[in-house]
């Protein structure tokens, strides 16, 4: 157990728990892939699981903050940069997969994709909207923009969230059970927000 | 063996102090593996892939794939990759559901304006005669597959009900039983499936009516007992599990046209210049292989077909 008795650390359980699970899935994939079981379409199942598996990380990250004031446990707040991470790092493999088994790493392909297509530019955008998150999660980074910059820049999180909720939807024919779950979940997670922030106003 | 002589110290203090330091540890330890443990059941329940990924089944005879120059599909990813909303939204999921469906008795009802119309039993059918012929498929999202299919062409099923001068179109239906295709008691698509060829796309010689591929009889997941095969069309206008044809002057609706004109036509001919609004069709990931393939203009049977379509602007009419 990683865990020190000298300086007890509230955060580090749940950062433990947290990594382990949020790695298994990216773990099972990479075994699947090795041992060749990503059925008859592995391309296609690459993208579509990365794809889900990012969405369901950003969910996982916006729900910390309500976890937090909901359980009283100021210990889990500190899991949330690691689930934005492991969200930047599914978005990453998402976009990758994408861009090298749909579009064999073709730029004027990509590009072309990018301008007729608004839901690869939706997803596009929500990916690249992490981006400078993920470079600005460090506790040096945080001192460097000074804690308000900060937090204004990674609001940027919502706006990525609503892209990344649309672009789901775009993509789905017929049965948009799913991808309507995915947008009720990250609306409430969104709405929770504004009643937090309105309630701030307020009080000034 | 060695025998140790007991410690000094009495057992009862050591553990009544770890039990205290190790109380804690044990808690998060099970929850640890708790939770990965549920994460990993969770990850195998609901990402399944579908399809084996399997070599060509050995079923098929060297004379199949010379026939096309195109090597078939697996028969495992052909019965397990499949797209039939009327089991499951999800490939995957199709197979699983459509096990235990019923496939005889079946009938097929002939209708509309013909001379002789009749209410086929599945059995009769195939009296009509069935032969074996290796297709391409080309499915509307972008995959494809080489399937030999077992049919009878649908020209000869026709003839048999002698269409009137004035029918110019087919219409096909599916089967409509929610107990049966349990997913036809949500609202995904307007049940039941239909489609429509013209009378001259149906009468075409590369027409099937199949009733089975590789040899053996159709399994539900791919349209048993019976299905449509248009090979230079995609393949949601091959419908699946037909109980009703019938002959028309005008041109029948199709689910989903229905659902999304300006995404699916009643044409719907494999057209790599004519981009789906959320993808191009000019290329096509063929299952079985890593890299992508030019898609052919007509799937590859532009000599055989395109000359239906002579004067037809494929923009308009996709």
């Amino acid at each position: 157990m990683i865990i020190s008795r000298h300086r007890p650390d509230p955060s580090a359980f749940p950062r433990l728990i947290f990594f382990v699970n949020a790695a298994l899935p990216a773990l099972l994939l990479g075994w699947d892939t090795l041992n060749n079981r990503l059925g008859a379409n592995p391309q296609e199942y690459l993208i579509r699981t990365t794809g889900m598996l990012t969405l369901i990380l950003l969910v996982a990250t916006l729900t910390i903050r309500p976890l937090v004031t909901i359980s009283g446990q100021p210990g889990i707040m500190k899991v949330r940069r690691m689930a934005g991470l492991f969200t930047f790092f599914y978005g990453s493999l998402h976009a990758l997969s994408y861009a090298w088994f749909d579009k064999e790493l073709n730029l004027p392909l990509i590009i072309t994709d990018l301008l007729r297509r608004p839901f690869i530019f939706l997803g596009m955008f929500a990916f690249i909207l992490l981006a400078p998150l993920a470079a600005t999660s460090t506790h040096a980074m945080i001192r460097r923009l000074g804690g308000r910059r900060w937090k204004m820049l990674h609001r940027a999180i919502y706006a990525s969230a609503i892209a990344a909720a649309i672009h789901y939807y775009l993509l789905v024919r017929a049965d948009k059970q799913l991808p309507l779950a995915f947008a009720a979940a990250i609306l409430l997670l969104l709405l929770w927000r504004g009643r937090v922030w309105t309630r701030r106003i307020g009080a000034v | 063996m060695l025998i140790r002589k007991p410690d000094d110290i009495a057992s009862r203090e050591i553990t009544a102090e770890k039990d205290y330091l190790n109380r804690r540890n044990f808690i998060r330890g099970g929850l640890l593996v708790g939770t990965a443990a549920a994460t990993t059941l969770l990850y195998r329940r609901l990402a399944v892939p579908a399809g084996s990924s399997s070599p060509p089944s050995p079923v098929v005879s060297s004379s199949l794939s010379t026939e096309l120059g195109e090597a078939p599909t697996g028969y495992e990813d052909i019965t397990t990759y499949n797209n039939f909303y009327e089991f499951s939204t999800s490939k995957d999921g199709v197979a699983p559901r459509a096990r235990n469906f019923a496939t005889r008795p079946w009938t097929i009802e002939v209708t509309g304006m013909v001379n002789r119309p009749r209410t086929f039993d599945l059995d009769e059918l195939l009296r009509l005669g069935v032969e074996e012929r290796v297709y391409r498929f080309r499915c509307v999202e972008a995959w494809s597959m080489v399937i030999p299919w077992l049919g009878i062409p649908l020209g000869r099923l026709l003839e048999a009900v002698e269409p009137l001068g004035s029918a110019t179109f087919v219409a096909f239906q599916t089967l409509f039983d929610p107990q049966r295709m349990p997913n036809q008691r949500t609202s995904v698509l307007d049940w039941p499936y239909v489609e429509g060829l013209r009378l001259d796309e149906a009468r075409h010689p590369l027409t099937l009516l199949s009733t089975g591929l590789y040899g053996r009889d159709l399994l539900p997941q791919n349209g048993a007992p019976l299905r449509l095969v248009v090979p230079w069309k995609y393949g949601f206008k091959s419908i699946k599990s037909i109980v009703r044809i019938e002959l028309t002057d005008r041109q029948p609706r199709t689910t989903w046209s229905d659902l999304a004109p300006d995404e699916y036509g009643f044409y719907s001919n494999v057209n790599p210049d004519v981009s789906h609004p959320r993808w191009s069709q000019s290329r096509e990931r063929r299952i079985g292989e890593w890299g992508m393939r030019d898609t052919l203009p007509f799937n590859g049977y532009a000599d055989q077909v395109a000359s239906l379509y002579q004067g037809m602007d494929l923009r308009r009419y996709y």
